[in-house]
């Protein structure tokens, strides 16, 4: 069925159509509709699952990891300050290996207090364990909540669905809704192999000398190497029931393309208006739309940036003191291998400025002119 | 019968652990009362049976025996907040001595 709704009721349909069990969240700004939407439906029997109203984002994460270690399927949504209030839940779902999935809607960290969009709140929590999705469309965002418990559950790895503020979460689309007996036969109920229940006492998390805490380190890299793998796959799957392709990364006239401007969320789409308007005046334009950030696709980024003469990369975040962070990425994906391109770095759209085509004409005229890529980090759309 | 050491497992290979630490029972032999420094005593003549302190208490480690509250001091740690939040007074912080 087909449904115009905004980016923030995508991750709420996501999550119903998931069957999450237990929402837990704090209600207030920086938070949005995700969860007023969800507790609604929990309230008139929509949804079977427990809401939990909780006093700060801290104790949301703490939730749903006390509903995943029980076995519950846990969800929540959250935005910059409540992620950061998260942070060290975070590691706690990670490390303890809790396939919580949460939706985070990218917010610039204040001060000065923000609700615009950025990608700082979500970056900085990128060592933590979790997987991230960037999406950029709304139907990209309730397909990639479903996918995502799939992938989820099945490496025990919690995940972040993200989407920037307004120009995803507020933004009305068109969205295929699909059945839920379908997506059940997609995405069967969690069970975990051990969880927490009266009959069978446990502690988790307990303390972890020198001797295993390393080996369990290993054991989280080693299952996260094995989700690149499982997000094709399970996006394959994903297309064959419902017609639509969930993969690690979006290429837009990237096969013959001279040069590629690498985004990541919604610039992705501003970007390729501009690669065929570049297109129409004789130069071979792609876009190459990163979509999961952890794991970082090296391998796939390697693919079609290998085939490329100049790589422009735009990110909507900064590294305060490095660069922008795709930027290190991808430049680190292509270090040391024969026949990579130059990879340019350009920082834009900080606390919600917009990116607009605009913006990305002006990182070509700066990257097309140039014939090696230095390490200055080049501004867009600031007022120096 | 409580255990006195706990069955410590060591595993040899990332292969053979499992993907979290999940313990068993470890709670049974590993006493956190023995943190405590100050100690909780009821006076059961001025208790009104509220059970509000076993409500507070973050441990749990007051029970409700026969209607009266009776502190767990094999893992009560002695924060005081039953004697803080208790309506009677009837809970007093007293020191422990070795």
């Amino acid at each position: 069925m087909k449904k115009v709704m905004m980016g923030n009721h995508a991750l709420s349909y996501g999550a119903m159509l998931s069957r999450s069990q237990v929402i837990a969240a704090y209600p207030i700004t920086p938070q949005t509709q995700v969860v007023e939407l969800l507790s609604e439906m929990c309230a008139d029997g929509t949804l079977d699952a427990k809401f939990i109203k909780v006093e700060s984002e801290h104790s949301a994460m703490a939730s749903c990891i006390g509903a995943s270690v029980a076995g519950a399927r846990a969800f929540t949504a959250t935005s910059s300050q409540g992620l950061a209030l998260m942070h060290e839940m975070l590691h706690w779902a990670a490390g303890g290996r809790h396939p919580i999935v949460m939706g985070n809607i990218n917010r610039s960290m204040a001060p000065g207090w923000s609700i615009w969009a950025d990608q700082n709140d979500s970056l900085s929590e990128r060592d933590t364990g979790w997987m991230q999705y960037y999406c950029s469309s709304n139907q990209e965002v309730l397909d990639t909540v479903i996918q995502a418990f799939k992938v989820s559950e099945a490496l025990m790895i919690p995940a972040m669905i993200l989407l920037d503020a307004f120009a995803l979460s507020h933004t009305y689309e068109v969205v295929d809704v699909p059945d839920q007996a379908e997506v059940d036969k997609y995405l069967p109920p969690f069970k975990p192999e051990i969880r927490l229940t009266p009959s069978d006492p446990r502690a988790f998390g307990g303390l972890t000398g020198s001797e295993h805490y390393f080996e369990l380190r290993y054991k989280l890299q080693k299952d996260m190497e094995k989700a690149p793998a499982l997000i094709e796959e399970t996006g394959r799957e994903f297309e064959k029931m419902f017609g639509r392709n969930l993969g690690l990364v979006d290429a837009y006239r990237c096969d013959d393309a001279d040069f590629v401007f690498v985004t990541s969320g919604t610039a992705g789409f501003t970007a390729r208006v501009a690669v065929d308007e570049f297109r129409k005046s004789g130069v071979k334009a792609g876009n190459l739309r990163i979509k999961v950030f952890r794991p970082f696709p090296f391998a796939k980024v390697r693919e079609v940036l290998k085939k490329v003469k100049k790589a422009a990369v735009v990110d909507r975040n900064c590294s305060y003191g490095a660069h922008g962070i795709f930027y290190q990425e991808v430049k680190s994906a292509l270090y040391g291998k024969a026949g990579m391109p130059p990879v340019f770095g350009y920082i834009t759209g900080l606390g919600g400025r917009d990116i607009t085509v605009d913006s990305f004409k002006e990182v070509a005229a700066h990257a097309l002119a140039k014939d090696e890529a230095d390490e200055e980090i080049v501004w867009i759309g600031v007022r120096k | 019968m409580r255990e006195k050491k706990a069955k410590k497992i060591v595993f040899n290979s990332a292969e053979e652990m499992p993907l979290m630490i999940a313990s068993v029972g470890s709670q049974t032999h590993n006493l956190t009362g023995a943190w405590r420094n100050i100690r909780p005593e009821i006076d059961r003549t001025k208790c009104l049976k509220c059970g509000i302190c076993w409500k507070f208490c973050p441990e749990p480690s007051i029970d409700i025996v026969d209607e009266w509250p009776v502190v767990d001091y094999d893992y009560c740690k002695g924060c005081g907040i039953c004697a803080e939040e208790c309506p009677a007074k009837c809970i007093v912080m007293v020191e422990e001595r070795k």
